[in-house]
Parts: structure tokens; C-alpha cells; sequence
């Protein structure tokens, strides 16, 4: 009985829905545009109506919900989720001991975690926040993790079995500086084992059971750059060792149970130290004088500093290169890099160097480990020809080998940045080796037996942009008995859904519906389907490799590190900035690959060079690439296509000088015809200015470039710099479809909106108000919101929040925006919305005039005009503070919109656009409720089951990306961070189409049955028939 | 304390009052004057330094020291009155002056000044000013101008800049439309153009007579509306209306007449069908010639199954 309720009252809900979507059909109708094809509307109009027919069938033959919310067995059905932890830069292996086969590690994420050996899977994960910088990772009383974050701020204890936090010091200081850790390993006070923390200044002892701070020593106010802390095994005694300025070297000698400075020596040495110390034993440090061409050897035997200085080129000869040192920790020796190769060499008692071997390609080396009393043995790892070389050496004598190995590498992940080795035990009680090495392309492998055990791809926890490609289309010539069997399968599937559906399922039959749900071979087909669910995520990651994954489980189909993205001599730090739709072939081009740009600079700075790559989204091979153009200071995708459907790109440089890609002469001919049509804007946050700019010429320079133009200012706006800076920019989403230009609105009106793709909305805060929240007070805090139009520079809307400040997020769609921020006086986030409607069309209602034709409606529309238009906006409290904001997208934009909101907690929020909508009103009137208006509240709901990620979190949120499915009701959101997390949502419910568990098996019995029924009735009526003829 | 509140509150009132007559309609978009408070215009003769001429313009602005609005400051809102000029450029050109707007600059009690009561004076076209107009109308190229970006020591940080395509201003003589956004005494942006549409494929047209038609209007910031502040009266309040009040019941059609109809349709074809077999073995002749027809059919249907 409530079932059945429950269906009559989906049906009105989704029928209010579905007429919704018909009003705005007609209203299309009403303000079809000569850009509106006719063909789409008819489309449109079967579609609905098939709709209609489905949504009957829908309700009534299956009981399946269509809220928006999941139920527990529908995870996973249409979302996956992948769990990630960045680059490592820290790994600790949990000792022979303690029996679990695990290594824990930190990572430039900030995230820590504990991963399984065998597998790689993550035990347990903590992901600090994105300021919260993990310094150093270690293990205490064999049982806690302990890491030092935060600029040696927070100190905290993990327990390393189920990464529960044990306990957590926040270590006070002043100043910044250089944080170490170093957990000594028999260094107990009062039973209690030290760790001893060097950050913000100060050394501090901690005791590694509570996390109390023993003592601490204040050492940096003669600001001393503190380089090392050494405890000499079995002594009481801790030296702290650094350089103060450029030129003098400082030790001291401290007490190691009260803190007590016992010396302080000094010692200044003339040539200067350029690089950092490296500790070689318990009384001597190593390191670089100022013009890197001498060693020198710093000994502190009692407190009596002596230097001495040894040239390279006594060492090596004469060579071209600048030496490195190494940071491995060697016993009794450090690594020098020099001329791409690294030399070895020991220190012996007296300060003499000893160069022990010089080995060439080395990519990486490990610190020492101990196997036994006295014996260590460290890693190297050697590039060559596709393989990579593991060999592992014992410290005492370099000549041998300990282990020697040779491992196929995927070219794709580069060469080795960091390695750590673990030993354990063999089953004939020999030592093995396992490396746990990190390649440049960020990912994580387990190397053992010569073999790669496991992989992690954890570039993928850094991901820089985002862009779809739409698969292969599916080719013809399936064979008849592949068909067959498919119907085979197909069939026994649905029985056994009718089954469940009936009731009648048995446990066994549960489990294999379920399986047979989630491991469709269909999602995960390298085609395109009808729906357009399968697509290809191409993901850049920080590293500077491209990933394509499949929407249907996320597995990656290809990936490649691209050459112009690798560090080189040209090109010594290069970022990835963007991607972008390079070649999308429609019909006539189909034949050809589409094909991705990637935009990338060489370094950290705005001018410096950039690197173009033009990848094959199928096959992922570089097509074409261009290092060191000049700099990007933008890229401008034009809505033009050549002949090949290659989209024409205008790169801005720093000099505002705009480059034209492709470089071909049809490129510059539909270009030229163009080129008086072409604006965009720049911001300058700093300055606080925002300025239009148009193409003037082609460039003028010695070398004749016919794909240069020289720019001009139009417009621009200064804001004032004492009272506004400008804190966020958004645009709408180029590809953005808006079904219908007009609102129906409740009292049979109809507005405008103002859609224009050359709006821009603009946030800008008092300067105090840019601080963290809490900084200012409300009086002198506002944030003032603008809407520009980009063309003009034209100034649409400006509205200013007192008492209110960033961050502000925001979303452009449509005619609206909606953005967050903080209210300082109610002392809670608030969002609010604008919307723009124009006026210049408002005399269209006339029917009369449509008939006749006098109206403006197909009238180009130009950005000169003086538009005239209304804003609606309201504002609303909201609970969370929010990481990233979008809004759905759908192909044809008739289905309502939902804002996604990735909220502090890490999820995403789906908050259907209704509740921002600005004619809310504290009682609406019975017209407007029709039209689905929502009463007037304070505060935005969150209703627990609009949780896109249902249970999950997605780590380190950074953004969500929604595509358009070909299916209008739905669209594709992936949400990436540390984690990724990717799902098929459809805000006005699935109104076009059957869901994936709609028992066709059912369908299929209800009209044979009713088949039936009509030939029996048919035979019963004609024997009526004859008997009444023979009466 | 209240002062000072009822002085906002009338801040704001003129600042609403000033975008609800910029919002609502444009005849009211003339020009504030307010001649008797004006007698003084170009009463101040300095030679701004970056001008090194002026045709046919009235003098270029005295930058109006700070002392004036200083000395006054204890004067709750008194009132200075300021010049700034606008520079134009045709095309690529070097900006040059083009005119004069003078403003009063109101000092409120609470330190905050703006600027109201703007006027503007055009300089007209020199001949060659008007051959270099023309060949803009010519290129459909850019007609800019700018307006420094603080009113009290011009040009401030920079000058703030607006363009529009030259072909849009003429129709019968030039007429141009200001929008000049300011923040006290800082403008931000000017938004310069034709006061009406300007269609797209413009049309090379030469005005009809080389005289400006200027509409000026200033704005400042809205006020953002509050998060509606109920808390608990108003919702706890809804909510016990929500179920005294329940919404106006719609009738039964309008809420159901997509199902009614069918049902309907339905029910009348039952109808029809039980009055048609109640009638057919009764009322053979009056509707013989109906009937026949459906005997043949019935007659041949037979023979085919006997086949």
C-alpha cells in the first residue's frame, strides 16, 4: 500500500517536472531565433513526448524510485571512486618486528599513509590541509608514526596500525625557520623516549608517549640557519649545528635531559658555505664553499671547529660541471654529483677524502639502511636502454654487490626521483631487498625480485585541468553469434532482475543481480554510446603527464608524459597550465582523431616561454608540439574551425600581442575575416585593474609573422585601490547551452534573460576585508559584486555587501550567478544570486506583433547597444564554507539546473538553482507556488540525501567538472582533489529515459500476457457470435 | 550617533533615488542641473601640466586642492564644486580634450565624499577633429575617450578608458550617453555609447549635424539586499501557519483533467459501444443502411475462416 502511495505521489511530482519542461518548450517555441535550428525542436518535441510514454511505463511496471537520493545498493552503479595520495617524499617501513608488512608515507598532498606491501592498497590515510606542509616522517617506540607539519609548528603521533592520532603538540616559537626531526633511538630521559623537534626557532624535546614538550631552546634569535641536529649514539648530548649569515659556522652543545646549553662555539671560515651541510658522521659535516669549486670538511670534535678545504678539481680533474651534494645519508661518506655522474667518496678520521667509485646515470640514491651490527647497505638506481637498474651496496665496500637488478620501466612514467629500500629476511636467511621508488611522473612502485610488485598512479591526486572527449563511434560488422549470445545473456539478466523485482530472488541471485549491475560490460566499452555516458576524461596532472580515463570506471586508457612538459635544459620548470578542445570532428571530419591542446610554461613566472602539445585523444601519441614559444599569458579558444574542424586559438602574450594557432594560411583567412569581431579582457589583480582589449595589426618586428597582431586598449576599469581589490573572476562556460531565452513567469508573463557570453562577474573586497576571516571588522569590510560586459567595459550591475568578505566562489550560468561568502555580521556564510533579465525585449509578449513580425526578436544583437536590463538578487545563509562551486550542464539546457557545491567537508553538494532564486518570497502567491517557487527561508537547506558523493569523501577537493550526457535529463560530474570521484546525475530526475534496472523482462510478459488476453477474448466473442447466428 | 544614521540613511536614499531614476527610464536622464548653485563655472584659471593646448574648450580644470574640501570638513556636508576633463581619441590617436564635466563634491559629516549634480559641457568638432570623425565612420573604427580615475587629483592611478564604434554615435546629430560609475571621489569605470540600439551591420552614416546631444548620468554601488533575517518568529511562524492555513484547494478538474479527459473519452466510446450492441439485435431496420455494410463485413469475414 505505501508503495503504491509512494508511486502516485513520483508520478505527480515528475509530471510537475515534465510539464515544466513542456512550458518551456512552448515558450522556445515563443522565442525561437533564427540561431535555433528547426530540426532541434522537432527533435525535441518527439523526445518529450516519448518521454511522456516511458515515464507512464516507468511508474507503473516498476517500482523503482526516481529521487535523487540512492539507495545503498545503487552505489556504484553510475560513480566511482578512486582514492589517491600525491607524490611521496617521505617513506618509513615498518620494522621487521612488528610483523605487518607496511610502509608509511608522506607526500607534497599533505596527505600521510599507510599502504599495504603487497598490494599497494591504503591501509589508512590522513590528508592534512593544503597548509598544514608535512616537514619530516618518522616512527617512535616502534609503534607511532610521527610527523612534523606546518613549518615545525604541530608535531603529531599516529598510531601505526589503525593511523588513529595518538597525540598532537603545537610547538610555539618565534620566527621561521627550517624544521628537522630526528627521533634518536636511545635517547631516554625518566624512561621516556625523546623526539627531538628543531622548528620556528627553537629546539624542543618531546616526549614521544604523551607528546609533552619536555624542555626547549631558543637558538635562532642570532637568526643561525640551523643545518643539522646530531645525537651522537649513547651520549647525553645533542649538537645543533648551523651557519650564521654566509660565513660562520655555530655549534652547540646541549644537554640532552634539561636543554642546558653547554657550549657554543663559532667559528667563521672566509670562502663562505653555498649549499646545505650534510652530516657525514657524528663529527663531521660536509659542504660547499661559496663559488662551489671547493669541498670543505667541518669538524667539531669538542667543540673545536676546524675546516678543511679541498678543490674539486683535486678530486676530479678538471671539470666542466658544478658539483651537487647529494642529500642520501651515507655512513662515513656523501655523494657528489657532478658531470651526470655521482662519485662516492669517504671521509676517513682525519678529514682526508677518499673517492671510493664514480658511477655513471645514476637517477636516485636511498639513505643507508642497517641489515646487521656495522653493516649498512644503501640503493642507487641506474638508467639504460628501457630498463631500470637496482643495485644495492654495502656501505663498507662499494666494489660489491649486495643486489643487482634489471626491471622493465613504461617509458611513460619517466625517470626515478626518489627511492627508499626496506630489507627483510629471505626464506634461506639471506638478506632481500625491496625499493619503494617514485618516477617523475609522480606514481609509486613496489620493486622486488626483479619485478615491479605493484603501481600507483598517484600523479593522478594532482590534477591541473580537466577536458572530455567523446569516444570512437562503434563500428558495423558484429557478428551474428556474438549478437546472439549477448541476447542469451540479455535475457537470463532480466529474468533474474523480474526475479528480484517479484521477490522471488534467492540470496545467490541477489548477489549476482548486484554483480551484474556494477560490472556491466557495457560502461566500460571503448565506444560511444547512444546516451553519451561514455566519454574520455583527459586529466593533466602537475607532473606534466596526461591521462585519459573512462568515464565507466574510471581505468585509465592511455597515458603519456609529455616531452615538452619534462625538465630539460631549455625548459627548467615546467608547469602545466591547461587543456583544451584542439580538433573535435563533427560529420564531415570523422575520420579523424580529436585531439587535445596543452598549454604549458616554462617556470613559475607569467613571461616565461611557453609549450604548446597537441595530443590524439584516442591513441595518445603527440602529434605536434612547440617549446619555448613565446609567453602565455592567456589562451582564447575562438569559436571558428577549419576545413579539418582544428579550432583556431588566440594565445595572448605578456606584451598583449595575440599568436594565432594553428599556423596555417586557412587559419589566418577565416581569422582576417574575423578580426574586427575579436575582444577580450585582461585582469590585473594586483593593480586592480580590468581592461578590454582588441586586435589592431599584425605585429610589427624584424621578423615578418603574419600570426602576430598587435592589441589595443578599449576600455578599462581602475578600481580604487584603497577601497576594493579584486578577489574572484568568473565567466560562464563557453559551451553552455540555454534552451530558451524566456521566463515564463506566474502571472502568464514572460521576462527576458540577458544572455550574453561576454558577461563577467567580478568580486572585490575592501584591502582589510582580504585577510582570513576574522581580520576586519564588519564597518570596515565590504565586498562590492560586478557584472561587465567584456565587449564594452560597460558596467551592467554593482551591488556592495557591507560587513561582508572573501573567499568568494561563484558560478556564472544561464543569466544568473550565484557566489559565497562570508557575512561578518551574522557571523555566517551567505550566498546570494543575481539575476539579469533585459528589458529591450519585454515589448515581445505581443502576440499580434510575433504574427506580424514586428518584433526584434532575430535581430543581431549587439554588445553597442545600450542594454537595458533588471537584476533580481536575494541572498541566503549557508552552512558550510565551500571549496569549488559549478553547475550542471545539460546538452540542450531544458533540464532545471543544480548548483554543485564541493563543501569543506570534502563532498559535493547538489542544491537545486530553485532555492536561489531571487522571487522567492516569504509567501508566495498560489500562481507562483504552481510554478514551483519555494517559500522565502533564511537559510539554504541541505538535505542529507542531495549528497552527490552519498558516503564518500573526496579528498584535498580542487573542482568539479560537469559534461553534458547526449541524454538531456543528465549530466556527468567529476570531481577531483587528492581523491577522484565521478558520477551521472540528473537534477530533473531521468525523465527521457528507463533506468538501467528497468525489468524489460516484465515489459515483455505484460504484453505477451496481454496479447493473450486479446486472442482469448477475441475467440470467446467470435463464439458468442456464431452461437447467436445459430439461435 | 543618530545623526550620523539618519545621514547614511539619506545617503543611501539619494543613491537609491539616483539608480531607481537610472533603472526606471531614461527621459528622466537629463542633466541635474542646478543653476543658481553654478554661477562660478571656469572661475579658477590653471593650466593643468599634461595639456600643452586647448582649442576651442573652456579652460581645463582646476584640480580643486584638498584644502577646499579640508577647510570645510567641519561643515557636516558641505558642499565643493570640482571640474575634470574628457579626453578623446580617433582611432589610434593621442587622447585630447574634448570637454569639461563639473560636479559638487558633498562632504558628509562621517568623512565619505561624493560626487553629485553633474553637468557637462561638449567642445564642438574642429574641422579637423570632424575630417578625423569621419574617416572612423569610414573604418568602422574606434571613437574613445577617458576620464581620470580620482576626481581631486587627476588622473589618479589611471585613466579609465571607454570605446565605441564611431558608426553608432550618429543618427541626426552625434548623441552619446555617459555612464560614469564612481566610488566617492574615485571613478571606476565610464561606459560610453549611443543612448539607443546601435544594430549590427553598422551603417556608414555621417551625422546630420556636427553638434553633441550628451546624456550623463552617475552611479553608484547598490546596496546588496540582506539575507532575510527571521529567524525564529517569523519561520516558526510559517510553519504553525503552514498547517492552520492549509493552500487554497484547486478543484478536482484543474488538477486532474489530463486523466479526466482520457477517462472520459474512455468511458463515453464504453458508452457508445454498450448502446450499439444493446441496440443491434432490437433495432435492425431503422438502421438498416447502417447495418448492411457491417453484415458484409461480417458475411466475408466468415467465409475467409471457413477457407
Amino acid at each position: 500500500m505505501t508503495l503504491s502511495l509512494l508511486a502516485h505521489f513520483e508520478v505527480l511530482t515528475s509530471y510537475k517536472n515534465f510539464h515544466r519542461s513542456l512550458r518551456s518548450i512552448t515558450s522556445f517555441v515563443v522565442t525561437a531565433t533564427q540561431r535555433e535550428r528547426e530540426g532541434e525542436r522537432v527533435t525535441m518535441g518527439t523526445t518529450s513526448m516519448a518521454s511522456r510514454v516511458f515515464l507512464l511505463l516507468l511508474i507503473f511496471l516498476s517500482s523503482t524510485n526516481l529521487s535523487l537520493s540512492l539507495y545503498e545498493d545503487q552505489v556504484g552503479l553510475m560513480d566511482w571512486h578512486q582514492q589517491y595520495i600525491g607524490k611521496v617524499k617521505g617513506a618509513v617501513f615498518h620494522t621487521q618486528k612488528s610483523g605487518r608488512r607496511r610502509v608509511v608515507v608522506s607526500t607534497e598532498e599533505n596527505v600521510i599513509a599507510s599502504l599495504d606491501l603487497r598490494h599497494g592498497e591504503i591501509f589508512w590515510r590522513h590528508v592534512l590541509g593544503s597548509n598544514d606542509v608535512i616537514d619530516g616522517i618518522d616512527i617512535a617506540l616502534g609503534k607511532y608514526v610521527i610527523t612534523l607539519s606546518s613549518g615545525g609548528g604541530i608535531l603529531r603521533a599516529w598510531n601505526l596500525p589503525d593511523g588513529q592520532m595518538v597525540w598532537e603538540s603545537f610547538l610555539e616559537g618565534s620566527g621561521a625557520s627550517k624544521s628537522l626531526l630526528t627521533v634518536p633511538t636511545n635517547l631516554k630521559v625518566d624512561k621516556d623516549n625523546l623526539i627531538l623537534v628543531f622548528g620556528k626557532g627553537s629546539l624542543h624535546a618531546i616526549s614521544s608517549i604523551d607528546g609533552e614538550v619536555l624542555w626547549k631552546k631558543e637558538i635562532a634569535p642570532e637568526s643561525v640557519e640551523v643545518q643539522q641536529i646530531i645525537q651522537p649514539l649513547g651520549s647525553d648530548i645533542i649538537y645543533v649545528l648551523g651557519f650564521f649569515g654566509s660565513s660562520q659556522f655555530d655549534a652547540y652543545k646541549i644537554n640532552a635531559r634539561n636543554g642546558e646549553l653547554l657550549k657554543h662555539n663559532s667559528a667563521t671560515f672566509s670562502g663562505g658555505f653555498s649549499s646545505e651541510a650534510l652530516v657525514v658522521s657524528s663529527e663531521i659535516l660536509v659542504t660547499l664553499d661559496s663559488t662551489r669549486s671547493k669541498l670543505v670538511i667541518i669538524s667539531f670534535q669538542d667543540g673545536e671547529i676546524n675546516y678543511q678545504q679541498t678543490h674539486i678539481s683535486d678530486i676530479f680533474g678538471d671539470s666542466l660541471g658544478t658539483p651537487v651534494l647529494l642529500p642520501s645519508k651515507l655512513p662515513g661518506m656523501f655523494s657528489v654529483k657532478i658531470d651526470g655522474a655521482v662519485v662516492f667518496i669517504r671521509v676517513t678520521g682525519e678529514g682526508k677524502l677518499e673517492v671510493l667509485d664514480k658511477i655513471n646515470n645514476v637517477a636516485a640514491i636511498s639513505d643507508a639502511i642497517s641489515l646487521s651490527e656495522g653493516q649498512q647497505a644503501f640503493a642507487l638506481i641506474q638508467h639504460g636502454d628501457g630498463k631500470i637498474h637496482l643495485t644495492v651496496k654495502p656501505s663498507h665496500d662499494l666494489s660489491g654487490d649486495l643486489l643487482k637488478e634489471s626491471i622493465d620501466m613504461d617509458n611513460q612514467r619517466g625517470t626515478v626521483h626518489k627511492i627508499f629500500i626496506n630489507n627483510y629476511i629471505r626464506t634461506d636467511r639471506s638478506h632481500g631487498f625491496r625499493a619503494l621508488i617514485v618516477m617523475e611522473d609522480h606514481s609509486l612502485l613496489l620493486l622486488q625480485q626483479g619485478a615491479i610488485v605493484w603501481s600507483r598512479e598517484d600523479g593522478l591526486a594532482s590534477i591541473v585541468d580537466v577536458v572530455t572527449s567523446e569516444l570512437p563511434v562503434e563500428k558495423e560488422g558484429v557478428s551474428v553469434a556474438k549478437v546472439e549470445q549477448n541476447l542469451f545473456e540479455w535475457l537470463k539478466g532480466h529474468i533474474l532482475k523480474l526475479k528480484g523485482t517479484l521477490m522471488l530472488a534467492s540470496a545467490e541471485d541477489v548477489a549476482a543481480i548486484q554483480e551484474m549491475r556494477l560490472k556491466s560490460f557495457e560502461k566500460s566499452k571503448m565506444t560511444r554510446d547512444h546516451n553519451g555516458f561514455r566519454k574520455l576524461l583527459i586529466v593533466l596532472t602537475r607532473a606534466g603527464k596526461l591521462f585519459a580515463l573512462h568515464t565507466g570506471y574510471g581505468q585509465v586508457v592511455w597515458s603519456l608524459l609529455l616531452p615538452t612538459l619534462r625538465r630539460s635544459e631549455t625548459c627548467e620548470y615546467p608547469t602545466g597550465l591547461n587543456i583544451y578542445h584542439w580538433q573535435v570532428p563533427h560529420h564531415h571530419a570523422l575520420d579523424e582523431n580529436p585531439s587535445v591542446l596543452v598549454v604549458g610554461r616554462c617556470g613559475k613566472n607569467s613571461d616565461a616561454p611557453g609549450v604548446l602539445s597537441i595530443v590524439d585523444a584516442y591513441t595518445g601519441k603527440e602529434i605536434n608540439s612547440m617549446a619555448a614559444i613565446h609567453s602565455v599569458a592567456q589562451v582564447i579558444p575562438l569559436p571558428f574551425t577549419d576545413s579539418t574542424e582544428q579550432r583556431l586559438h588566440l594565445l595572448i602574450d605578456v606584451n598583449q600581442h595575440g599568436h594565432l594557432y594553428p599556423r596555417t594560411s586557412e587559419a589566418i583567412d577565416i581569422f582576417q575575416r574575423e578580426l574586427t569581431n575579436i575582444y577580450w579582457y585582461s585582469v590585473e589583480a594586483d593593480n586592480g585593474i580590468i581592461k578590454g582589449h582588441v586586435l589592431k595589426s599584425n605585429c610589427i618586428q624584424e621578423v615578418i609573422d603574419n600570426y602576430c597582431f598587435e592589441s589595443k586598449d578599449i576600455w578599462s576599469i581602475v578600481f580604487p585601490s584603497d577601497s576594493e581589490r579584486i578577489i574572484a573572476t568568473v565567466i560562464r562556460k563557453l559551451s553552455e547551452v540555454v534552451h530558451t531565452q524566456a521566463k515564463a513567469i506566474a502571472d502568464e508573463d514572460v521576462m527576458f534573460k540577458y544572455i550574453s557570453k561576454n558577461l563577467l562577474f567580478v568580486a572585490t573586497v575592501a584591502p582589510k576585508g582580504s585577510g582570513p576571516i576574522g581580520t576586519a571588522t564588519p564597518e570596515e569590510s565590504w565586498l562590492t559584486v560586478y557584472l561587465i560586459d567584456t565587449v564594452t567595459g560597460r558596467i551592467l550591475h554593482r551591488m556592495t555587501h557591507h560587513g561582508s568578505q572573501g573567499p568568494v566562489h561563484a558560478v556564472f550560468s544561464e543569466n544568473w550567478v550565484v557566489y559565497h561568502y562570508f557575512n561578518l555580521r551574522a557571523h555566517r556564510y551567505e550566498m546570494s544570486v543575481i539575476e539579469i533579465y533585459d528589458q529591450s525585449r519585454a515589448d515581445n509578449k505581443d502576440v499580434w506583433k510575433l504574427v506580424l513580425g514586428k518584433h526584434n526578436l532575430t535581430s543581431p544583437i549587439s554588445s553597442y547597444s545600450r542594454p537595458e536590463v533588471v537584476t533580481k538578487s536575494q541572498s541566503y545563509f549557508f552552512t558550510y564554507s565551500v571549496k569549488a562551486l559549478a553547475v550542471t550542464l545539460t546538452a540542450k539546457g531544458i533540464t532545471s539546473k543544480q548548483v554543485l557545491i564541493g563543501t569543506i567537508g570534502d563532498q559535493v553538494l547538489a542544491l537545486d538553482k530553485r532555492f536561489l532564486d531571487p522571487r522567492r518570497s516569504v509567501n508566495p502567491t498560489t500562481a507562483e507556488k504552481e510554478e514551483g517557487i519555494i517559500p522565502l527561508t533564511d537559510s539554504l537547506p541541505i538535505i542529507p540525501q542531495s549528497y552527490v558523493t552519498h558516503a564518500l569523501k573526496v579528498e584535498g577537493l580542487r573542482g568539479i567538472v560537469t559534461v553534458p550526457a547526449k541524454l538531456e535529463s543528465t549530466t556527468l560530474a567529476f570531481a577531483y582533489g587528492v581523491d577522484l570521484f565521478f558520477t551521472q546525475l540528473a537534477p530533473s530526475r531521468t525523465y527521457d529515459s528507463l533506468t538501467d534496472d528497468f525489468s524489460y523482462a516484465l515489459l515483455l510478459i505484460t504484453i505477451v500476457a496481454l496479447i493473450a488476453a486479446i486472442f482469448v477474448t477475441w475467440i470467446l466473442s467470435e463464439k458468442k457470435e456464431l452461437r447467436e447466428k445459430w439461435r | 550617533m543618530a545623526l550620523s544614521f539618519s545621514r547614511s540613511l539619506l545617503v543611501l536614499g539619494f543613491s537609491a533615488l539616483l539608480c531607481i531614476s537610472v533603472a526606471a527610464a531614461f527621459q528622466s536622464d537629463e542633466l541635474l542641473l542646478d543653476d543658481e548653485e553654478f554661477g562660478l563655472e571656469g572661475g579658477l584659471h590653471t593650466k593643468s601640466p599634461d595639456l600643452t593646448y586647448t582649442r576651442s574648450s573652456p579652460p581645463p580644470p582646476s584640480p580643486p586642492t584638498s584644502s577646499t574640501s579640508r577647510k570645510r570638513f567641519s561643515d557636516p556636508d558641505s558642499d565643493s564644486k570640482i571640474q575634470f576633463q574628457l579626453h578623446h581619441a580617433f582611432g589610434d590617436s593621442d587622447f585630447s580634450p574634448a570637454g569639461t564635466f563639473s560636479a559638487r563634491l558633498k562632504t558628509w559629516n562621517h568623512g565619505g565624499q561624493t560626487l553629485t549634480k553633474l553637468r557637462f559641457s561638449r567642445n564642438a568638432f574642429t574641422e579637423e577633429e570632424k575630417e578625423k570623425f569621419a574617416l572612423l565612420l569610414k573604418g568602422d573604427d574606434f571613437y574613445r575617450i577617458r576620464l581620470p580615475s580620482s576626481v581631486l587629483n587627476p588622473p589618479g592611478r589611471d585613466y579609465v578608458i571607454s570605446s565605441v564604434k564611431a558608426r553608432c554615435l550618429p543618427r541626426d546629430g552625434l548623441d552619446e550617453h555617459f555612464v560614469i560609475h564612481t566610488d566617492g571621489i574615485n571613478i571606476l569605470a565610464v561606459n560610453y555609447g549611443s543612448p539607443g540600439a546601435c544594430p549590427y551591420p553598422r551603417q556608414m552614416k555621417l551625422p546630420g549635424k556636427w553638434s553633441f546631444n550628451s546624456h550623463t548620468v552617475l552611479k553608484n554601488s547598490e546596496q546588496a539586499p540582506r539575507a532575510p533575517v527571521f529567524a525564529e518568529e517569523i519561520l516558526g511562524g510559517e510553519l504553525g501557519e503552514g498547517e492552520v492555513v492549509p493552500p487554497p484547494e484547486r478543484s478536482l478538474w484543474a488538477k486532474y483533467w489530463m486523466y479526466l479527459i482520457p477517462l472520459g473519452l474512455i468511458v463515453m466510446n464504453a458508452i457508445t459501444q454498450a448502446m450499439n450492441m444493446a441496440e443491434e439485435p432490437g433495432a435492425g431496420q431503422p438502421a438498416g443502411q447502417a447495418q448492411q455494410p457491417a453484415a458484409v463485413q461480417r458475411g466475408s469475414s466468415s467465409a475467409v475462416r471457413r477457407r
